[in-house]
Formats: C-alpha cells, sequence, structure tokens
C-alpha cells in the first residue's frame, strides 16, 4: 500500500507536483498515468525518499520509505533514467546493492537467471542494450522480494517480446498480492496492464480509478446514427443533443444525449435508423481528452499529434 | 517464472540496513570498477618510478661534484629524495578519490545507491573507510618500495638512508598518510560538488595552485598562509633533514591536512543529508 498526501515539489520556480493525493492498493497493477513532464517521475522519486517534498507526506506500507530498515526487501524500484554505474558488470552491481541490505548471494543469481541476463552478467553495464538496462533494472527491484514495487516507465526502450514480458510480469506480482505502481506515458500499453489508474497532468491529479472508471469517466459517449432522414432527425434532436456532427450525408454523430433517447423520438416521428451505434472511448481517447488542458509540451500545430512532445518543448 | 520471484521461504533470512552491509557493498564497488586499480597502478608507478629516477639523478650529480643549485651544495636528506615520486602520485589518488562519488552522480547510481540506503550517511562513512583501508595499504607499498628502490639507486653515494635511519620509517608510513588523507579530501568534494571536472579542479586548486597564491602575499602572512596549506602542511613528514623552521612539523603537518579531510567529508555529509539525491 502506497499512500501520497498532499505531496508538492518545486524546482525552483517550476512546480512539478502539486497538492498530489493518491493511494495504491495492494493485489492489482496501478498505472500512474501522465504526459511527459507531468511530474510522475518527481513523484516516484518523493515516494522513494531521493527527494524532499515542500509540502506533504508519503508513506509506504505505513511508514515513510526512508524509515524501513531494509528498505530493499520492503520495495523495489526501477528508476526511469538508469540508475546503474557503466563501468560496473550486472552481476557486480546486483551484488553492492544486496550487500546494503543484507540480501544473499544466492538471490543475486536467481534474478539474473529471472530477468534473462544469463548470458552478459559478467560484462560491464555501459555496454547493454536499452532493452538489458530495463531487465537489469527490474532484476534490481526484485532483489529483496519486496511486497511493493514502483516501476518507472518500465517498458521503455523494450522490445515487443520485452514488453510482452514486463506486462505478464506485472500482472503477475500484482495476482500474487503485491502493490505494483507503474508509471507510463503510454495510454495503450497501460490499457492493457493496469487495473487500476492514477492520471496527472502538470503536478496534478486529474482523475483516478479504474479503467472503465476513468473511460467513462472521460465521457465522450456519443452516438453513431445512420438514417436516410438525417436532415429531420438533427433538428429534432436539436433540443435536446449537445452537439451534432454530419459525419457523411447520412451520419450523424450525436453528443449529450444516449442512444434511447435517440431512438424514442426516431420511433415516434417514425424515421428509420440504419444504425444507432452508442461509441466506447478507448483509453487513449479518455486520456487525450482528460489531460489536454495538461500537456506540458504540446506538439507542433501542423502534425498535431499531442503524444507526442515537439522537440524543441522537450528540451530544459 | 512467478515461482522464482518469491523467494523460497527462509531463503532471505532476516536483514536490516548495517553500517557493516553498506561497508561490504562499497568494497563491492570499489573493487568491481576498473579505474580502482589503474588509479592505485599508476599512484604506485609514479611513486616508485619518480623515486627511482630523483635518486639516481640525484647519484649522478654527487659523483659529478655538481649540486642542482653549484657545486657541492647537495641535498643530503637521502629519505625524501627517494619519496618524491608522492608529489605526483597524489594526482591519481586525489582523482580516485573524486570519482567514487563522482562517479555515481554522473552515471545515476546515486540514485540506486540512496533507496538502499535511505539514511544516506552510512554510505559516505562506508566509502571513506572503504577507500582509506584500500588507498592506505596500497600506498604503503609504494611509498616503502619507492624508498628501497631508491636508496638502491643511491648505493654508490654512500650517503643513502636505511629502514632504520632516523625518521625514515615516518617518513614512508607519512607519506602513505598523506596520499590516504588527499584522496579523502577528494571524497568530500565529492559529495559536496557532486561534478566530476569540479571536485578535481577545486582539489588540485587547494592542494597544488594555494600554495603559490599565499607565497604571492606579503611577509609575514606569505609563511603563516603556507604552512597551514595541505601541501606544505602535509608533506612535511617526508623530510627527514634540515626541516623548514617556516613549517610545520611531521605529524602536526599530517594533522592539519587530516583536518582538512574530516571537513570536507563532514561538510560532503552535510550536503549528502539536506540536498535532493
Amino acid at each position: 500500500m502506497i499512500e501520497a498526501v498532499a505531496l508538492s515539489k518545486h524546482y525552483g520556480p517550476k512546480t512539478a507536483v502539486d497538492d498530489l493525493s493518491f493511494v495504491v492498493r495492494p493485489g492489482v497493477v496501478t498505472g500512474f498515468l501522465g504526459p511527459n513532464g507531468s511530474g510522475k517521475s518527481t513523484t516516484m522519486r518523493l515516494l522513494l525518499g531521493l527527494d524532499r517534498p515542500n509540502a506533504g507526506t508519503s508513506s509506504i506500507n505505513g511508514k515513510p520509505y526512508v524509515e524501513h530498515p531494509a528498505p530493499l526487501r520492503e520495495v523495489g524500484a526501477l528508476l526511469e533514467a538508469r540508475a546503474v554505474h557503466t563501468g560496473r558488470s550486472a552481476r557486480n552491481h546486483l551484488r553492492a546493492m544486496a550487500a546494503t541490505n543484507n540480501i544473499p548471494r544466492t538471490r543475486v543469481d536467481e534474478m539474473i537467471g529471472l530477468v534473462g541476463l544469463e548470458g552478459v552478467a559478467d560484462k560491464r553495464v555501459g555496454g547493454f542494450s536499452l532493452g538489458m538496462g530495463q531487465r537489469l533494472g527490474i532484476a534490481s527491484a526484485l532483489l529483496g522480494d519486496p511486497g511493493v514495487l514502483l516501476l518507472d516507465e518500465p517498458v521503455n526502450g523494450l522490445d515487443p517480446e520485452g514488453i510482452l514480458w514486463i506486462r505478464n510480469l506485472l500482472k503477475a506480482l500484482a495476482a500474487e498480492g503485491r502493490t505494483v505502481f507503474v508509471s507510463s506515458h503510454l495510454m495503450s500499453e497501460m490499457a492493457v496492464t493496469a487495473g487500476e489508474l492514477i492520471v496527472v497532468g502538470r503536478g496534478k491529479l486529474i482523475t483516478s480509478g479504474s479503467v472503465a472508471d476513468v473511460i467513462r469517466g472521460a465521457g465522450s459517449g456519443a452516438v453513431l446514427v445512420r438514417t436516410g432522414e438525417a436532415d429531420r432527425l438533427a433538428s429534432l434532436l436539436a433540443g435536446t443533443a449537445q452537439h451534432i456532427h454530419r459525419l457523411a450525408p447520412d451520419t450523424l454523430q450525436v453528443s449529450g444525449t444516449d442512444s434511447t433517447t435517440i431512438g424514442l423520438i426516431a420511433a415516434r416521428e417514425a424515421i428509420p435508423l440504419v444504425e444507432l451505434t452508442p461509441q466506447q472511448a478507448t483509453l487513449e481517447e479518455a486520456f487525450m481528452e482528460i489531460t489536454r488542458d495538461a500537456v506540458e509540451f504540446h506538439g507542433g500545430a501542423p502534425s498535431g499529434d499531442e503524444s507526442q512532445p515537439a522537440p524543441a518543448g522537450g528540451l530544459r | 517464472m512467478t515461482a522464482s520471484v518469491t523467494a523460497r521461504s527462509g531463503e532471505m533470512g532476516p536483514g536490516r540496513v548495517t553500517q557493516l552491509g553498506v561497508i561490504r557493498s562499497e568494497w563491492i564497488k570499489l573493487s568491481s570498477l576498473r579505474s580502482t586499480w589503474y588509479s592505485l597502478l599508476a599512484a604506485l608507478l609514479i611513486t616508485d618510478g619518480l623515486g627511482t629516477l630523483f635518486s639516481a639523478l640525484h647519484t649522478h650529480r654527487m659523483q659529478q661534484g655538481v649540486g642542482p643549485n653549484g657545486p657541492v651544495a647537495f641535498d643530503l636528506d637521502a629519505t625524501q629524495i627517494s619519496l618524491r615520486g608522492v608529489f605526483l602520485a597524489q594526482l591519481a589518488i586525489g582523482v580516485l578519490g573524486v570519482l567514487v562519488i563522482t562517479g555515481e552522480y554522473s552515471t545515476g547510481m546515486i540514485r540506486s545507491s540512496l533507496a538502499a540506503v535511505p539514511r544516506r550517511q552510512p554510505v559516505l562513512l562506508a566509502k571513506a573507510v572503504v577507500f582509506a583501508v584500500l588507498v592506505v595499504l596500497v600506498s604503503l607499498i609504494a611509498t616503502l618500495l619507492g624508498f628501497l628502490l631508491g636508496q638502491r639507486a643511491q648505493a654508490s653515494t654512500h650517503a643513502q638512508a636505511t629502514l632504520s635511519t632516523p625518521g625514515a620509517e615516518r617518513a614512508i608510513l607519512g607519506a602513505a598518510l598523506y596520499l590516504t588523507l588527499i584522496g579523502l579530501i577528494g571524497i568530500g568534494l565529492g559529495f559536496l560538488i557532486r561534478n566530476t571536472a569540479g571536485a578535481i579542479a577545486t582539489l588540485f586548486g587547494i592542494v597544488l595552485v594555494a600554495p603559490i597564491l599565499a607565497s604571492a602575499l606579503p611577509t609575514p602572512y606569505s609563511t603563516d598562509v603556507a604552512k597551514y596549506l595541505p601541501l606544505n602542511a602535509g608533506t612535511q613528514v617526508i623530510t627527514t633533514i634540515n626541516p623548514d623552521p617556516n613549517l610545520l612539523g611531521p605529524w602536526a603537518g599530517i594533522g592539519v591536512t587530516a583536518l582538512y579531510a574530516l571537513i570536507a567529508l563532514l561538510a560532503g555529509a552535510v550536503i549528502l543529508k539536506r540536498r535532493d539525491a
């Protein structure tokens, strides 16, 4: 169980985390979702006691992180930027980490096997690919067999096979009753991995709940209607619907009302409907909708692709 | 796969972060980097190579009947001549001391280290202890070997020292301590400054440049300041004949250098605890 209460963190004049409160429960993968620069990594660092909050508190299993007598046995962390000395071998890195928390040597070799790094364990980490580095990070996080895992962008740089591996691993860890908190800016990944979501933008909590709740809350909820008498139906709906969008001569996208209402109006006026489909937002759309005002770095206007920060905006 | 994530019952044993565990971790870290062994090897080769070379040059001059400043003004401190390589070897040791910590900041390793030991200060203490023990041992080998090789090169002067010559043992031990203390100042500055280039520049600014600046001060301030600088204070320990009366005695000088190291490490500890990682 992870609890954050009114966490705030400023770096100079810039607010990275703003009055953020949330609870992460065991037994389910909780996605920590937000655009780039929304304060996810900062929040992770605050939870791990690496940075000190300007206000607010956080605890893991009832205690601030720094008060755990053997933190690696309680909490495993994968930090976003690789937090490993490049001149050291993977095995020696894990041995050094294990020694601090009195974790037996056998556990190091087990974790190397688990993440599939046996072949390169004695090579220097500086030569590792991004994917190998992430696997080492996972091995490091699991060293102490912790009940709580904090993983910052674990699928970054992984190939499809690696992504699938992480996805299954995270679900399995949660199914064992562990608390699994995973940050990502990839909604598509969270849609298939997470059960619960905490969505942030510009350091603030935007929404939280189950994946289904978050999609519903985003409330795209438009209804697609196809009929030969689109004009007449549109004018009849004008009073009840919020917005009517003409997608094709015979196709309307109606928002602000539901399919039942539209169906009843059409029946009363004897308008034959060819199609009446409530549109379910995808997590991707819900996310875009929710974070539209909270994106730190908007993409360049011509491409209009909000999921990618503009190169210039990415430089801080 | 999941079966192997969970530790077998009893496998993990009880455990908590202890200073001894952190010291073990820091030993694994220090000994598993190539740069550590390259730096130590460099220090050893410099100390012994230059010690032998200076001794051979000195012998040659004696045989020619001319000293460095003209005829007969011979430097009779055979011990000191054989240990002069320390003046250059301190560069290798100082850089190693800085890298012990700035290497963690530049790679991001520091975040792993501090997440594992969130009270933080045990990390600094362990680094200092492990470094000091390793460096003092290697330096002792280097200075002892430098002394022996140097004296052999001076054998034909018939003025060479032996281990029983007054001050010789002190000089060998003191030179090793001096090198170690310079490295510890480097560790302290590394924790304070976090950046490799900045910490190295600061270290050698204090050690090598400050004495030059001090000598530009008007007398008597010049000598008053100069004798308390780490280079001038710490290297008196290798002088066995005709010590400069304007400088501190051998052990007082090492004490002053140790004070620099202590201050640097304490300041580093305060910053480590207070600043974000």
